[in-house]
């Protein structure tokens, strides 16, 4: 019996036969499965090739690489990604930075650490075992270094970049890439107004001590307290506090502590 | 062809692209796919994507159930529709990733909520399956203009009075950027959403008291004898 003879037998069958029910099923699985898949493979490179440019834009802005509308390759040139295993600040030279997937590696047992609840302050449980940093150098002398911070606001994990100078104690810039706080009240980390006060305060004090706050009682403006404080997000005190805490961690010692402390040093860079 | 068939026809075609928009608006008549309309009209840009994307979604969800309708036996009939649905909302969900990335970004949750928008079942279930693909097709088309008619609306209300913008860029100069509009923050938020939804239908069934639906029981008009 010829292909086609048989399907029209098929076709032919009584609807609510069983026969004709699991062959209907089973050809209908068959032919979305064949659809869904083809376009996913196919339209896969596009898709990574806007994640790399919206990852590398980000670090543009928030790190105010360039001037914007400057392409994202010519602004890009003169960064350098590594990635630094957090727990020594070593760098590991046999993982490709373009490659490596801290999100992905986060909630991959083998590659992730499990925070203990007084290490855990920007409420993420767990945290990769590498991080990629991105250095920006002009003829040899470290300029910025930005690095991938998260922790949870109210409602989600913000996940976003803070961008320091080359002494490692002067903010350049701190920005969100994905946040889902509320409109209007913790979704105002991505309001310019309030980006616009991160840059020029210091992370430390003279003691050395991380002293980084966003508070709702900022001292005045000619209190040297106030170089170290950012003012509150109102109605949002739970966000202004993930943001703060998130800031206490990655830059603490379960964070990029030890890697700034090389980098300090000389060591790292 | 007779000049009446093609009549018949073009009156069938104004009925399924046309009526859907005001009369029998899927979201203000049919009260369908409300939990959308709410989440995704904070902003045009948002809208207008969730608006292409539902349209195209129903469409060929409804062309192709509709090219198998004779084929589908009725114990999974609800299943095979909703697999052609998430197929197709997954087709969708990865050219948006692939081209419009940063919007896609902020829609993606929704978009495969598409899968589950009642409008899409709806359509399939009270039209496609009764009726020729090319006829469901355009029902489909209309039922998502209808759809996106009503988004767009309340994505420019509470986009300018909630934001001062319309696609981003700023209309009304916002307080807070120095200017003179003190914007409204409860448009940003979905509740607002039901408000105006709600003042719509209260303004369409004014105007076509047809849509207004029989009470289901009378208040009486006399006080309730009481006890004492």
């Amino acid at each position: 019996m010829s292909i086609k003879a048989k399907i029209d037998e098929f076709l032919a069958l009584p609807n609510d036969s069983t026969k004709k029910t699991v062959g209907v099923a089973l050809a209908l699985c068959l032919v979305c499965a064949v659809a869904v898949s083809t376009t996913a493979v196919a339209l896969k490179p596009i898709q990574d090739v806007n994640k790399t440019l919206n990852r590398k834009q980000n670090i543009i802005d928030i790190g105010q690489l360039a001037p914007p509308g400057t392409p994202i390759d010519e602004a890009f040139k003169n960064v350098e990604a590594k990635v630094v295993d957090l727990q020594t600040g070593e760098y590991v030279n046999d993982i490709d930075p373009e490659k490596f997937d801290a999100r992905a590696a986060a909630i991959d047992p083998k590659q992730n650490v499990v925070l203990t609840r007084e290490q855990d302050i920007a409420s993420i449980k767990r945290r990769a075992k590498y991080a990629t940093v991105y250095l920006v150098k002009e003829n040899d002398q470290l300029k910025k270094v930005i690095l991938p911070v998260s922790g949870y606001g109210l409602w989600s994990t913000l996940y976003g970049f803070l961008a320091l100078e080359g002494d490692l104690n002067t903010v350049v810039g701190l920005g969100f890439y994905e946040q889902a706080e509320t409109a209007g009240l913790g979704g105002e980390v991505d309001n310019p107004m309030w980006k616009a006060k991160w840059p020029g305060k210091t992370l430390y004090d003279e003691q050395g001590n991380l002293v980084i706050q966003v508070t709702k009682t900022v001292a005045p403006a000619d209190d040297p307290r106030s170089k170290h404080q950012v003012d509150a997000l109102s109605g949002a005190t739970l966000t202004s506090n993930g943001v703060n805490n998130l800031l206490h961690f990655w830059l603490g010692k379960d964070g990029f502590g030890p890697y700034l402390q090389k980098l300090r040093n000389g060591g790292g860079a | 062809m007779s000049a009446s068939i093609t009549a018949g026809w073009n009156s069938e075609v104004r009925k399924v692209l046309i009526d859907p928009l005001i009369t029998t608006n899927p979201i203000t008549f049919q009260i369908l796919g409300i939990c959308s309309a709410l989440a995704v009209t904070g902003s045009l840009k948002s809208a207008l994507l969730m608006s292409l994307a539902l349209t195209t979604v129903t469409a060929f969800s409804n062309m192709f159930i509709s090219m198998v309708r004779t084929q589908i036996p009725n114990s999974i009939r609800i299943i095979v529709q909703m697999t052609i649905i998430a197929s197709l909302v997954i087709i969708v969900d990865q050219v948006l990733t692939a081209y419009a990335f940063d919007t896609a970004k902020k829609l993606s949750v929704f978009i495969g909520l598409i899968i589950t928008n009642c409008i899409v079942m709806g359509r399939a279930e009270a039209y496609a399956m009764q009726n020729p693909p090319v006829m469901s097709f355009l029902d489909g088309v209309g039922q998502g203009l209808g759809y996106s008619l009503i988004l767009i609306s309340l994505a420019i209300v509470r986009e300018l009075f909630g934001a001062g913008t319309l696609m981003g860029v700023p209309i009304l100069e916002v307080v807070s950027k120095g200017g003179w509009y003190v914007p409204n923050g409860l448009l940003l938020l979905p509740p607002s959403a039901f408000f105006l939804i709600g003042l719509m239908i209260w303004a369409i069934r004014t105007k076509y008291p047809a849509q207004q639906e029989k009470a289901d029981f009378r208040i009486h008009d006399k006080q309730a004898l009481g006890h004492r």
